[in-house]
């Protein structure tokens, strides 16, 4: 009959195999960047995922509804037109947590990317291009959320 | 186990549009139940796209994303034919993934 210490040696042994060949649940969650996705503001979001200030351009785009009577599927569309987009953020300044996704676009799909969002008030929603070369380009816009329709 | 996806993948020219519908509760662990009990926070946070087993995309996402997400995004150079494979996977450490060819 195996012994506690020896079951606890084999459940270690079997966890690193399955993490070195990347099976594991939890070492493949690895990728998902907790810290930014954790992040109540702009610049914190940012900052942990390394990246520097953004600048104001016309070379990114973020459309959405001016009024959402539904903030919990408001339609929002982020695109860039800079060359070399590595990654694409999408970004709501005051929900509890900003950073709302995070697109890795490969060289087949355009940087252009929609979908719906949950918004828990009227805010600043931004779109964060980070390009090849080092840029790190923004656009915003501003959506109000109107709850159960009755206007503002 | 989660249900299937709905997968379209519409070719125009060489612009490929992929419209892509999970069903998922993006629970924003905002919410309280009945009870005044927190809901925990139940989302999918890693999506993978593939075409033709090659990938293509890959996004983080946080619990902001509605309920039952919808993604569209288009692809260059794919052809009436090819296979597009999306993954999920969400915090719970639960997985789907389901494919559909380009028409």
């Amino acid at each position: 009959m195996p012994t506690r210490r020896h079951v606890i040696q084999h459940a270690a042994t079997v966890a690193a195999a399955l993490a070195g060949l990347g099976l594991l649940p939890g070492a493949a969650q690895a990728a998902w960047s907790r810290a930014a996705f954790e992040a109540n503001s702009l610049a914190e979001a940012l900052q942990a995922l390394g990246v520097a200030a953004p600048v104001d351009s016309r070379e990114v785009t973020i459309t959405g509804p001016e009024i959402a009577e539904n903030g919990a599927a408001v339609p929002v569309t982020i695109s860039a037109t800079a060359p070399g987009v590595k990654r694409l953020l999408l970004l709501v300044e005051k929900n509890p947590a900003t950073l709302t996704a995070l697109f890795e676009p490969g060289e087949a799909v355009e940087p252009n990317f929609q979908l719906r969002i949950k918004m828990a008030e009227s805010s600043n929603v931004y779109a964060v291009a980070l390009l090849a070369d080092g840029r790190v380009l923004y656009a915003r816009r501003e959506i109000r959320v109107t709850l159960g329709g009755c206007g503002e | 186990m989660a249900e299937p996806m709905k997968i379209r993948a519409q070719a125009t020219g060489d612009k490929t549009v992929v419209r892509v519908l999970m069903a998922h509760e993006m629970e924003s662990g905002q919410r309280k139940d009945a009870n005044g009990k927190a809901v925990p926070a139940w989302f999918i946070r890693e999506v993978g796209v593939a075409l033709n087993g090659r990938p293509v995309l890959s996004a983080q996402w946080g619990p902001a994303v509605a309920k039952t997400p919808f993604l569209q995004f288009s692809l260059r150079g794919a052809k009436p034919g090819d296979r597009i494979t999306v993954t999920w996977l969400d915090n719970r450490g639960d997985n789907r993934s389901d494919e559909a060819l380009v028409v």
